[in-house]
């Protein structure tokens, strides 16, 4: 185990702050070294996300790998981390599901203390609106499901609800009418960019190398198959292991390694509106409406929307989409009809057709896959990172993703939350 | 929003379609001849390319009829629309029509 004192980055704590406010805080250094390529690893992980960086700083503090490279194509955090609603909850119905979300959730309580960085993970709860019978005999299956695997989750009256978030509309003829929720606690939110500067920060300290604006172009392998090495803009580097990490461009990475792998990817939308004072207690989410809404520390509201119905990489999508979750977000709280969107944007996920995650190995030796988080990676991030590591470094899936294999397309041992939620999360 | 020709009404607003899926994968002949591994192929793997994709659209809320559609996934520019049955028509290097 490496410990953070060991790191070159300055730590940040009370006396640290005490000490750069007598210099006009003119004295805090970079937070991450920018490396060059050297000309060999012992593991690369393609894809600077908060997945990617998490894979590469839990095998240096937990695994002991220190000659670790993070390529990115573009700039750490400018796919989906940067791009999604910045929302943490474990309330998942298989037990699969509810054991990887979980693993993270537990990850999410300690992660600002684990990285000496404020992620600003705040369990504001997570309220998910039930509209009619159908859907308060779900939530009630989730409630109960959820406590066997020892997991928080509560079952609230209409009136009970209203009084955990008073900005609900409880009145007589709405088109939505809420005839209860269910509500984890310990669910919430986290500031998307500080998780990835903070395993970013926290993984140069362990001496891995974050190479930005660097594009695989393709995988070397040796005699009997297994990777040997990865070419890059950036030229070769020889290495045995590769943990691929890349969100939505996935099938397009493991079809330059002749990989298929069961995806589709769609852009996923979501938008901001202009900054408020502090209006909204906790995150709102309506499965049967297709609208989820948060208010961040900034005071923008967080607005999530649905994806779009085609394959597409264009990072934008169909304006119809957010205008049918503002339809609904109108309904549900009127106090926000007059509120003016200020950005709007598309993320590109990775949609497997049971809307599971894979995590595990690959046909080829070697080359290790985490992918189809689809339109709910973030707040697996510190979870997925840590069961990944376990993987490239051990060679073999930690047993909580075991079930997450590539290969379960093949047995049909299918993880069916597409069916459980009945919506994107 | 996407602008749609459907081969049978001209050009339509993307909310009268409905995507279904990458188009040109024929279900095998003999199912029961498949192996876990060919069937899972068929019923899950898809190409979802960056580039130009064939894809099955249906006018739903117009004359109801299925259509194939070549679109840039890139840019989401439909390169055309033509009828089921009918080959997908050939693309250059620079995703042109040929």
């Amino acid at each position: 185990m490496i410990r953070m004192e060991d790191a070159i980055v300055q730590k940040f704590s009370l006396p640290a702050l005490l000490k750069e406010s007598l210099g006009a805080h003119l004295g805090w250094g970079r937070q991450w070294g920018s490396a060059d390529l050297k000309s060999s690893y012992d593991a690369v992980i393609v894809g600077g996300g908060g997945h990617g960086l998490a894979t590469a700083y839990y095998m240096a503090k937990e695994h002991g790998i220190r000659k670790i490279a993070v390529i990115e194509r573009g700039w750490l955090g400018g796919g989906n981390s940067g791009r999604n609603t910045t929302i943490v909850r474990s309330n998942y119905l298989y037990d699969e599901s509810a054991a990887i979300f979980e693993h993270s959730l537990k990850l999410w309580e300690g992660l600002s203390q684990e990285l000496n960085y404020n992620v600003m993970f705040s369990q504001r709860g997570v309220l998910m609106l039930a509209h009619n019978e159908h859907d308060r005999q779900s939530f009630k299956r989730h409630v109960y499901a959820n406590r066997l695997n020892g997991i928080d989750n509560e079952w609230l009256t209409p009136e009970e609800a209203k009084q955990f978030c008073p900005q609900l509309d409880l009145s007589p003829g709405k088109r939505y009418p809420v005839v209860g929720a269910a509500l984890q606690r310990r669910a919430g939110t986290a500031r998307h960019d500080a998780v990835n500067w903070g395993f970013a920060r926290a993984a140069s300290a362990l001496g891995v190398d974050i190479i930005q604006n660097c594009e695989v172009l393709g995988l070397e392998r040796d005699a009997f198959g297994a990777v040997c090495g990865l070419n890059t803009t950036r030229g070769k580097v020889a290495t045995t292991k590769v943990g691929v990490s890349v969100a939505g461009h996935t099938p397009q990475l493991m079809s330059l390694f002749g990989v298929k792998v069961p995806l589709e990817s769609q852009p996923l939308q979501a938008l901001v509106s202009e900054p408020l004072k502090p209006a909204f207690p906790t995150v709102v989410m309506s499965n049967a409406v297709h609208a989820y809404i948060s208010q961040s520390d900034k005071g923008e509201l967080v607005i999530g929307a649905g994806t779009d119905q085609y394959v597409s990489y264009s990072q934008q999508g169909g304006l119809h989409i957010p205008i049918h979750t503002l339809d609904a977000i109108c309904e549900l709280f009127p106090i926000f009809t007059r509120v003016k969107m200020m950005r709007s944007w598309g993320g590109i996920t990775d949609n497997t057709v049971d809307r599971s995650p894979i995590q595990g190995v690959t046909p080829i030796p070697g080359l290790y896959i985490n992918c189809g988080w689809g339109t709910g990676g973030f707040k697996a991030t510190p979870g997925s990172g840590h069961l990944f590591a376990h993987c490239v470094a051990k060679g073999e899936p930690h047993p909580i993703s075991r079930p997450f294999s590539l290969d379960r397309f093949r047995t049909g041992r299918l993880i069916d939350e597409a069916a459980a939620a009945a919506v994107a999360h | 929003m996407l602008l749609i020709k459907c081969p049978y009404c001209g050009q339509r607003p993307e909310t009268e379609f409905k995507c279904g899926g990458e188009a040109h994968i024929a279900r095998p002949e003999d199912p029961s001849a498949l192996n876990d591994e060919a069937w899972a192929d068929f019923l899950y793997t898809r190409s979802s390319i960056k580039g130009v994709l064939a894809e099955r659209w249906m006018h739903s809320h117009g004359c109801q009829r299925w259509f194939n559609a070549l679109r840039n996934t890139h840019s989401d520019a439909f390169l055309i629309t033509y009828e089921m049955g009918k080959p997908r028509p050939a693309v250059d290097e620079n995703g042109e029509l040929k």
